[in-house]
């Protein structure tokens, strides 16, 4: 049992004046070898697209450290140039949003068990009056992903929702990343995301 | 600050026999404190709460860290929303200041805090906002701050103002602050809204009375300071922001 805190309130619809800055989506700078770009949607509970949502993702490095005082292990030394872990997008009118970033290692669990590479993700919006958070994981870490004890706790019917889809890699001799990743947001009903209690 | 003495750092996800995480965790609030994402007198809600029970997810490495994001951000200005034009903006002068504490009652130090608000006409500058108020050329309604090693934050503003909004008939919000905090970790992460004392729509409004229990309705609304408010000058509100504080370290590890 803890004291009690400042209660949270909605961000409500005008909270583009102050929260998004000009580099939020940039968890790394644009351009950076390894980068992979993270897009998506967040939908309503009618499949309507909500253009007034804010994204935040929080994350480890490609070796799974966290630049912070209580990573026991501290950061990486030398650390990843331009690396924040930390990345914001609004929506924009069609819903989507965007997240350039580096891939996460996978981290140790208190328990002994090793964590999959994913991104912490919280969704703000008008309608919300608290944040929701759920969590983004890997397509291609199918091995890791079936052994990660947060998508364990989750009903197996349910875990999809959790995983990004990879995007196809632009052809041959196109422009493009091929680090392309989808993971849309479902507030609510069909296909709805699985949120955790943090 | 962990001192990092060692020079062999264990591998990320290594699991190799003796490996023990030493993680701090963070209080979860009393039933109460929060309102509940679905609250039918704020219509937006209907649509956009998640109807599936939430997944209780025991806090890691992920959660119990979080962007330390430093002053690099920050210009000197940005805590006078009255500085930031030429002009002095239309309306009341206020300070708004206090502490950011964790719910063990200790400081959080060099946190960001960003705010906005509307104008002293209830007005926001944002493209989607229709309220027929006008808008004042020298007042933007932004701000943030870091908080110092004491946890303490100051900004100088001017009183927002009450606005219309479309949530039933005759709705008004009351005169508030958004104010947006991060804490040390992702946990302490905090979206809120600072009302005034005495606002005669507080009782009416459905986002201040979502959250269930009074006491914790009470910590939204500063305290009026006449000690700080300066005379002949501006009225200061003090206003402390408690976040989710650290349970006593649990040591936690695998058997050796
Ligand atoms: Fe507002």
């Amino acid at each position: 049992m803890s004291g009690f805190v400042t209660p949270s309130q909605t961000v409500g619809p005008f909270f583009a004046m102050r929260l998004p800055w000009r580099d939020g989506p940039y968890v790394v700078p644009e351009g950076t070898p390894g980068a992979i770009t993270i897009i998506g949607r967040v939908f309503d509970g009618a499949g309507n697209v909500i253009p007034d949502a804010l994204i935040e993702t929080w994350q480890a490095a490609p070796d799974g450290t966290f630049a912070h005082p209580d990573d026991p292990r501290g950061a990486s030394p030398g650390g990843y140039h331009g690396f924040r872990g930390f990345g914001r997008c609004e929506t924009a009118p069609d819903g989507s949003y965007r997240i350039v970033t580096l891939k996460p290692g996978p981290l140790p669990a208190p328990d002994g068990g090793t964590e999959a590479p994913h991104l912490d993700v919280s969704v703000f919006a008008r309608g919300l009056l608290d944040r929701v958070v759920t969590r983004m994981y890997f397509p291609d870490e199918a091995e890791a992903n079936g052994s990660d004890p947060v998508l364990s706790s989750v009903p197996a019917d349910r875990r999809g929702t959790l995983i990004a889809e990879p995007l196809p890699a632009p052809a041959e001799g196109v422009e493009g990343s091929p680090g392309q990743l989808r993971f849309d947001v479902h507030l609510q009903g069909e296909g709805e995301t699985v949120f955790f209690d943090v | 600050m962990t001192a990092d003495v060692s020079t062999e750092r264990p591998a990320a996800g290594s699991t190799a026999a003796g490996d023990t995480l030493i993680l701090p965790s963070y209080g979860r609030a009393p039933a109460g404190n929060h309102p509940p994402l679905d609250f039918t007198g704020y219509r937006s809600t209907a649509l956009r709460h998640p109807k599936q029970p939430l997944v209780l997810l025991p806090q890691r490495l992920t959660e119990v860290t979080g962007p330390l994001l430093g002053d690099e951000l920050i210009t000197p200005t940005d805590a006078d929303l009255t500085t930031q034009h030429a002009g002095e903006p239309q309306g009341q002068r206020i300070i708004v200041t206090g502490r950011v504490l964790d719910s063990g009652g200790r400081p959080v130090p060099d946190t960001l805090i960003e705010i906005w608000q509307t104008n002293a006409a209830g007005r926001y500058r944002h493209a989607r906002e229709h309220h027929p108020a006008p808008l004042d050329p020298n007042f933007d309604g932004v701000g943030r701050c870091i908080t110092d090693s004491a946890g303490r934050y100051r900004f100088v503003t001017i009183r927002p103002g009450a606005y219309p909004w479309g949530n039933h008939y005759n709705a008004w919000r009351p005169a508030h602050i958004h104010f947006s905090l991060f804490g040390r970790a992702f946990t302490q992460r905090l979206v809120t809204q600072m009302y005034f004392p005495g606002d005669p729509l507080l009782p009416l409004d459905p986002i201040y009375n979502s959250v269930p229990d009074e006491k914790a309705r009470q910590r939204l609304i500063p305290e009026f300071s006449i000690e700080l408010t300066q005379p002949e000058w501006a009225l200061a509100y003090t206003w402390d922001i408690v976040l989710r504080g650290r349970n006593a370290t649990v040591f936690e590890g695998r058997p050796a």
